[in-house]
């Protein structure tokens, strides 16, 4: 079996599966409880400063986006930071630590941006014994209408400063966790790097309104007639995530720079898509959300059988894998040329390929009167919206078609180098191939 | 409870009386709002979806399964009941295992089609139990049109041409409207009085007028329609039922399957029907199954479906096939009935077995019999009228027969299986036609 044990920025944990800090983190009851399902490792639910907690709304938190069988495919939040005492918390960040030193225990620390908020919480912190701090930049609504949480974090300059003030305060390795409500993800990365940071981990929650109330007018989740944009999470921003993480692993500035992703992580596959894309561990939350600690036995089945299956030992051996092939659209090949191709045999006959090919597309499936479908290679620019509205797995597929071979759409003779964009005729600034 | 499944002879109260609801409960119990949710997300929104094509009434089923998918029932209803006023009628009783859900790709795909009549009964109950008729009538065209019978065709046509703004005049031979819907269908498929309650809702577009007590005849000749009104409509059905054929059949509990069902269906409580303990019936088709089913129902200890070919040339669909053994009906094939034995009544039935070439065999074989329920095919019963084809109505696509200002759809009338589905469309085709006609739009 692989060894999944990872060591990310030097915390060590049994697995690369840390619950995200959330709802579930909030307290020691979950987590020593998560820790025993087999979670690797926490980030526990943000601590404020000392002083009164701050308070939560007393009517819904959540809002959900549903798919088929009302499975949740997106969750929105608008629960703060936590709303019990500093010094509770640690306490029980103390006990858990030392009950379950092989396991990762992080804390997620926000509070205001001045150096001697962070200067008085961080040794209390860093005496409970937890490895690591994260700070959070993330949190889009409330915290952030006070100067903190995502109004940090779309303020590259507050998160270089915050952070160097963290590293000069606080010993042990410092994670800054990243709001997506933001341009261009690289300049916050890069100034997190610039203060000092350990690693970056992202995404936070994206702005958002899950539904609105068509009787009563007010957005969901709705406090007493009125809403407010929540965070969205869960598997429907998962591909915005991989996005943001794909950005910073390959951007020149933020290359190299440890990464835990973040971002509708349901699944072991989904993990791996994200370590892929270089990052050294997962944080979870709605997949725990909304089936419970347990999901993360399948995770670990799933990876390890992975690993197994393609002979990796370690998490190091494919992380960071697909970065490389992570690139511009300009330098994609466009000598690359490919053909749908619909698997009679498996072919069900709904012709949905057939609507969206001849409503939205190229008008290249024909339909004969006994609902056979087949590709017009003289139209297909291989968009792939027929494989992606098919119904069955690997009926219709894209076809490379070879070097040398005519392609029927342009009557051009396939092309085996390679050629993009910065070099074609078409491109008004392109530089002439050497 | 004095009698059970083995008191001998035809008796009744065979169960006790709690049971009878449980044995005569709907067949597909309604689909809660989840279920249905749940079962219209499988629907693939097909393109010219195939289940359309199979639809007797081209039905939009992918729209009608999105408009319930996204939460608008009643939209879905008045999308199924534009094509198919009788669309609650047919959810229940469409043998849609031969029909759109046979064309669902996901048949295909997986075996498992999506739940199109349940979601057509869901979307039906849901716009109907609120009373709502979402048609209204067009403005008066003063032309007054006969329909005669109120079956599945004749109230098709008749709330068509109403619609249209004709005042129509229904004459149907029964007390009760609704054809075979109200005295033709296994209790188990249409339960709760829905076969009234649909005619009541129909009748709620306004224009239709029903006389009871008159069928075609002496005191109702087709002349007499065709001189008193603008158009005739016949939607009459098929009246008659072949018998046995043998001499010796006529003994005490030899019956027409038709009536059985008939009085099962009009009896106020299922206990006072009398069932045989031993009930032999003869025929391959739905009416074999629903009277073999409810037969085994009420309580009979042996059930013996006895056809004359093999189980894949029935009539009856696989589903109901499996639906009679399920209940504990056994299906004898290849048996051709020869004799009847008894004095007075019926004690056996004797068949000789035949091959697939209907060539016997030489050897037979008694079964013990009750009763023996005759359901080997209905036949036309009008003595003159319009030509036939066959033995039934000879028709146009679009429901003309041989005489000028006169109609003819569903079971009578040739063209088109015997189904209810199949009635209503024609009625509806022919209410077209007949509004082209009469308002000079052909």
């Amino acid at each position: 079996m692989a060894d999944l044990t990872t060591d990310f920025i030097g915390i060590k944990s049994p697995n690369p599966f840390w619950l995200a800090s959330a709802p579930p983190t909030d307290k020691e009851y979950n987590v020593r409880r998560a820790f025993e399902a087999g979670w690797g490792g926490v980030v526990w639910k943000t601590l404020g400063e000392e002083g009164p907690p701050v308070v939560n709304v007393n009517g819904p938190r959540y809002g959900a986006i549903y798919g088929a069988d009302r499975r949740l495919l997106g969750l929105n939040n608008i629960e703060l930071i936590t709303d019990r005492s500093l010094e509770t918390n640690l306490e029980e960040i103390t006990r858990v630590k030392a009950d379950y030193p092989n396991h990762a225990v992080i804390v997620s620390i926000m509070v205001p941006c001045e150096e001697e908020a962070w200067k008085a919480i961080l040794p209390r912190v860093e005496a409970t014994g937890a490895d690591g701090i994260e700070l959070n930049f993330g949190c889009p609504h409330g915290m952030s209408e006070r100067g903190m949480g995502a109004a940090v974090g779309q303020v590259p300059e507050y998160i270089e400063m915050v952070t160097r003030w963290c590293k000069q305060y606080y010993s042990k390795p410092v994670i800054v966790k990243l709001t997506p409500n933001i341009t261009d993800v690289r300049k916050p990365a890069a100034a997190a790097r610039r203060g000092g940071a350990d690693a970056v981990s992202l995404i936070n929650t994206i702005n958002s309104i899950t539904s609105v109330n068509l009787d009563t007018m007010s957005p969901e989740p709705s406090i007493d007639g009125k809403g407010t944009h929540g965070g969205y999470c869960g598997p429907a921003v998962k591909p915005i995530a991989m996005s943001m993480v794909s950005e910073i692993a390959r951007f020149p500035e933020t290359a190299g720079l440890p990464i835990s992703g973040i971002g509708g992580i349901t699944t072991w596959r989904d993990a791996a898509e994200f370590m892929t894309l270089g990052c050294g561990n997962v944080q979870v939350c709605t997949a725990a959300m909304t089936y419970g600690f347990k999901v993360v036995q399948e995770m670990i089945s799933g990876l390890s059988d992975w690993m197994d299956e393609k002979g990796h030992t370690s998490v190091n051996d494919f992380m960071g894998q697909a970065v490389p092939n992570t690139t511009d659209w300009q330098y994609l090949n466009l000598n690359y040329i490919a053909k749908a191709k619909i698997n009679q045999d498996d072919c069900i006959k709904c012709g949905r390929c057939f609507a969206a090919c001849e409503d939205t597309s190229h008008q290249a499936i024909s339909m004969s009167a006994d609902r056979v479908f087949e590709v017009i290679d003289a139209e297909c620019v291989a968009c792939n919206l027929c494989v992606n509205v098919c119904p069955v797995e690997d009926c219709i597929t894209m076809e490379q078609v070879a070097a040398g071979q005519t392609d029927p759409r342009t009557g051009r003779t396939v092309d085996p180098d390679y050629a993009n964009w910065t070099t074609h005729p078409n491109n008004p600034s392109a530089t002439a191939a050497e | 409870m004095t009698q059970d499944s083995f008191t001998p002879g035809v008796v009744a109260g065979r169960l006790d009386d709690a049971a009878y609801e449980t044995q005569f409960a709907d067949l597909h119990p309604p689909l809660a709002n989840h279920e249905a949710l749940v079962a219209a997300d499988r629907c693939y929104f097909c393109h010219d979806a195939p289940c359309i094509t199979a639809c007797p009434t081209d039905i939009d089923i992918p729209l009608f399964i999105r408009q319930i998918a996204t939460g608008t029932p009643d939209a879905a209803a008045k999308t199924i009941l534009s094509q198919n006023i009788m669309g609650g009628m047919c959810a229940r009783v469409c043998p849609t295992e031969t029909l759109c859900e046979q064309a669902c790709v996901r048949e295909a795909a997986e075996g498992k089609p999506v739940l199109i009549g349940q979601l057509q009964r869901f979307a039906t109950d849901h716009l109907q139990s609120k009373g709502v008729h979402p048609f209204e009538r067009a403005a008066s065209t003063g032309k007054t049109i006969a329909v005669v019978g109120a079956g599945p065709a004749g109230l098709s046509c008749a709330h068509r041409l109403a619609m249209l703004g004709h005042d129509v005049v229904v004459h149907d031979g029964h007390p009760k409207s609704g054809g075979l819907n109200e005295y033709g269908i296994a209790t188990y498929k249409t339960t709760g009085g829905y076969a009234q309650a649909e005619v009541d809702w129909l009748c709620q577009i306004g224009g239709i007028t029903i006389k009871h007590g008159q069928s075609l005849g002496a005191d109702l000749p087709l002349t007499g329609l065709q001189a008193d009104y603008d158009a005739v409509f016949l939607g009459i059905g098929l009246g008659g039922v072949n018998a046995l054929g043998l001499e010796n059949a006529d003994k005490t509990g030899v019956l027409d399957a038709v009536d059985f069902i008939s009085d099962l269906r009009q009896a106020p409580n299922a206990i006072d029907v009398p069932i045989g303990r031993d009930v032999v019936v003869i025929g391959g088709g739905m009416t074999a199954v629903d009277a073999a089913v409810q037969a085994k129902l009420l309580g009979a200890l042996n059930v013996t479906l006895a056809y004359r070919r093999g189980r894949d040339r029935m009539n009856a669909s696989v589903f109901e096939q499996d639906l009679a053994t399920s209940k504990g009906v056994r299906i004898m094939t290849h048996a051709v009935p020869i004799t009847v034995h008894g004095n007075g009544a019926v004690r056996e039935i004797e068949f000789e077995y035949v091959g697939d070439d209907m060539q016997g065999t030489g050897q037979t074989v008694r079964l013990a019999a009750d009763q023996v329920l005759v359901a080997i095919g209905q036949t036309l019963q009008a003595d003159a009228g319009p030509d036939l084809d066959g033995k039934k109505i000879a028709v146009t696509e679009s429901g003309q027969t041989s005489l000028t200002g006169v109609w003819a759809g569903g079971d009578c009338a040739s063209g088109g299986d015997d189904l209810t589905v199949t009635a209503v469309a024609e009625g509806r085709d022919a209410a077209m036609d007949i509004h082209a006609t009469l308002m000079g739009d052909v």
